[in-house]
């Protein structure tokens, strides 16, 4: 990353500004064109390094309240191809594969789910569940009961 | 929220345009105008129905680190040691679980290196054990929930 980009993460990384060119007011503040600030965000959506520009909604807030990590033990030769089948159930939002830490943490996929109610989300993990079959050796559901920070990451 | 409320929050959380009248291009989509557009995307992030709007950068990808931690915090000292964890800058989220492993954070950094170092930070602030479990493998994230 080099400095003009760094610059251009931590300026918007609380967010873009809410104004009518809001390319403009930050190619203001870091001293380039407006076409430099868009034409750096297209290269950064281009590698990756940007996911997506929009928002990011509060799951609570749009009725989502039975938001669950369910985790997993599988078997680390099979875990790879049941976490991309995992991950492309329609209703699976997040999907990782993460280190164990034995004996206290034997789960190494990661399955998030939200759903409008507990069973909503139940019903889900069932069908998860279903897709992992025999592999599964362990499993556990977490709920989240309050979020206690949600600000994203902040990098630069 | 009403109606259009929910078809902002739907569009919004797609490819948002990169033009000079951003806000306008995504109002026409929406039947709206530019000006009610902002009014109300600063009303869903005043009322934190949205807790963002801009680019979600890949941490990773910039060459920072990320890790998901978890502890186990009994009840009494719940609120104080959510209050230590949330003061450290590199801690992204944090949500409350119904599990014995009761605090669940991300850390997001600049340098993947410097994880451990505010692992033991917290450890030492708040006298609770952390499990740190980095991510080995994406397999999918979706970003984008169904207003």
């Amino acid at each position: 990353m080099n400095s003009l980009e760094r610059a251009l993460v931590k300026a918007t990384q609380g967010g873009l500004p809410l104004v009518p060119r809001p390319y403009e007011a930050l190619a203001k503040d870091l001293a380039i064109s407006e076409t430099q600030v868009i034409s750096l965000l297209q290269k950064m959506l281009g590698d990756g390094r940007i996911r997506r520009i929009g928002a990011v909604p509060n799951h609570y807030a749009l009725g989502y309240t039975a938001n669950a990590m369910s985790v997993w033990d599988v078997a680390d030769e099979a875990v790879d191809e049941l976490g991309r089948a995992v991950g492309a159930l329609s209703f699976v939002t997040h999907c990782y594969r993460r280190a164990r830490r034995l004996p206290e943490w034997p789960y190494n996929l990661f399955a998030m789910v939200h759903g409008r109610s507990r069973a909503d989300t139940a019903a889900k993990i069932e069908l998860i569940r279903a897709a992992l079959g025999r592999f599964v050796r362990a499993a556990d559901v977490l709920y989240s009961t309050r979020i206690l920070k949600k600000t994203g990451a902040r990098i630069a | 929220m009403d109606e259009l409320d929910r078809r902002i929050v739907n569009e919004l959380q797609g490819g948002f345009p990169l033009c000079e009248r951003p806000f306008q291009e995504v109002s026409r989509r929406l039947s709206t105008t530019e000006a009610e557009l902002l009014w109300r995307l600063k009303n869903l992030l005043q009322t934190k129905t949205l807790t963002r709007f801009g680019p979600l950068y890949d941490a990773e990808r910039l060459g920072g680190g990320f890790s998901l931690c978890a502890m186990s915090v009994p009840p009494e000292e719940f609120e104080r040691v959510a209050a230590l964890v949330n003061a450290h800058p590199e801690v992204a989220h944090n949500y409350e679980r119904a599990h014995r492993l009761n605090m669940w954070f991300v850390l997001a950094t600049d340098d993947a290196a410097k994880i451990p170092g505010i692992v033991s930070r917290i450890e030492k602030e708040t006298g609770c054990r952390v499990l740190n479990l980095p991510r080995e493998e994406e397999y999918f994230v979706e970003l984008r929930l169904t207003a």
